[in-house]
């Protein structure tokens, strides 16, 4: 975050479901040894291999079920 | 009396209410009846447009009305009995989990086979659907996050520094080309669609307008504080995958860089700040006020029921290959596209 001491040890976050929260900016240095670079003030990092974005989350972590119906918005 | 002689055009009324509203903001007749807004059906176009007006005085105001009016005593009386209509029907209508945790845990779940408007939009959307989605969706995302910046100055701690990240996020971090309504705006070009803020309001249906209006009463007031928790973590958790729906409808249909581009930013960025709203907003507001829980669950479900509306009304129209849309689309160059698709 913009107002963060730059000293500051950074902060990584850690869940047994879910993305792997990191504070940004961050690069990433991917097996294939291509980095691509995220400027957000957090980044979620993929942890279950699912993601289409990898190695960004897009919270296909979640799990799945036979319902239907869209949930709210798309988007906000 | 100085008025604003920029900003969107008074919308056409749709019946007493929104009619005696918009001819009080001209100076030209007096507020409806009280015993006019009580009977209105709560959900209907008068109050919902009627409601709509009085919020947006707080927004951008309209041509030919004075900003002063944003805090006349009449108007707020007006206001404040309309709210209380639509409050009261969101109270007794919607179905509300036990437990904030089991509201966001249904929403948690993707459905394998889901039926709502952005699968539909993704396997079989048409271009001029999108472009409908697109004019009635405008009213809230050319003023996104604004009406969930109200909250800011009701929270504190966690809540409040967390809530301040992700809405800066939505601001564009600081730069005016990636504010999240510009983004839209962008991919309203790309769609051929008038970007001017407040354009598509008269094409909007009711059920549209109340998913906006919702977002201005629990921003509006203090007292709801929990309730816009709950909404805006309701709308950050199901984005993420509907905004990968939608952007794979865009594609598919060939839209334009910028309509795939506002629904690729959102797959990641919502997909960052689910985890914050969850994690930071909700559990630091409860650590402080638990007492809010039942709000914030109501927030939640809330959303989903109107957002549900919505979608059915969206639904209902385009399987009977009906527009969804009050006014036809005015863009010439679809203007063939139109004719053959709105009634």
């Amino acid at each position: 975050m913009p107002n963060s001491p730059s000293d500051a040890p950074r902060r990584v976050k850690v869940q047994r479901r879910g993305p792997l929260l990191v504070e940004g900016p961050v690069e990433v240095e991917l097996e294939d040894g291509t980095t691509v670079s995220s400027d957000r003030f957090r980044v979620a990092l993929c942890t279950c291999r699912r993601s289409r974005r990898y190695p960004w989350c897009d919270t296909s972590h979640r799990p799945r079920s036979s319902g239907s119906g869209d949930g709210p918005a798309a988007k906000g | 009396m100085e008025y604003d002689r920029e900003g969107p055009q008074l919308p056409t009324a749709r019946g007493p209410i929104s009619a005696a509203v918009g001819a009080y903001l001209l100076g030209a007749g007096p507020l409806p009846a009280a015993e006019t807004v009580a009977e209105a059906p709560p959900y209907g176009d008068d109050l919902q447009l009627a409601l709509y007006q009085c919020y947006e005085l707080h927004y951008r105001g309209f041509a030919g009305v004075s900003p002063a009016l944003e805090w006349d005593p009449g108007v707020l009386g007006t206001r404040a009995a309309l709210e209380d209509r639509f409050l009261s029907a969101l109270r007794a209508d919607t179905p509300v989990h036990d437990s904030v945790a089991e509201a966001v845990g249904a929403l948690l779940i993707e459905p394998v086979d889901g039926k709502g408007v952005s699968h539909f939009l993704r396997d079989e959307g048409e271009l001029w659907q999108l472009r409908e989605y697109a004019a009635q969706r405008s009213l809230y995302h050319l003023k996104e996050a604004d009406p969930h910046a109200w909250v800011l100055p009701r929270l504190w701690g966690r809540a409040k520094a967390a809530m301040a990240a992700v809405e800066f996020d939505e601001y564009g971090g600081g730069r005016a080309e990636r504010v999240h309504a510009r983004l839209f705006a962008d991919l309203m070009t790309d769609l051929g669609l008038d970007t001017a803020y407040g354009r598509h309001l008269d094409a909007a249906s009711a059920e549209c307008l109340a998913t906006v209006n919702m977002m201005s009463l629990f921003g509006l007031h203090r007292s709801l504080r929990g309730a816009l928790v709950g909404h805006f973590a309701a709308v950050e958790i199901t984005s993420s995958p509907g905004s990968r729906r939608l952007a794979e409808a865009m594609r598919r249909t060939g839209a334009g860089p910028a309509a795939e581009h506002f629904y690729d930013e959102h797959v990641e960025a919502d997909a960052v700040h689910e985890q914050i709203v969850r994690h930071e907003v909700i559990d630091g507001l409860l650590e402080q006020e638990p007492w809010l829980a039942a709000d914030v669950a109501f927030g939640i479900d809330a959303t989903g029921f109107l957002e549900d509306r919505f979608g059915a009304r969206l639904l209902a129209d385009w399987r009977c290959g009906r527009s969804s849309l009050r006014t036809p689309l005015p863009d010439p160059r679809h203007a063939a596209r139109e004719a053959s698709h709105t009634s």
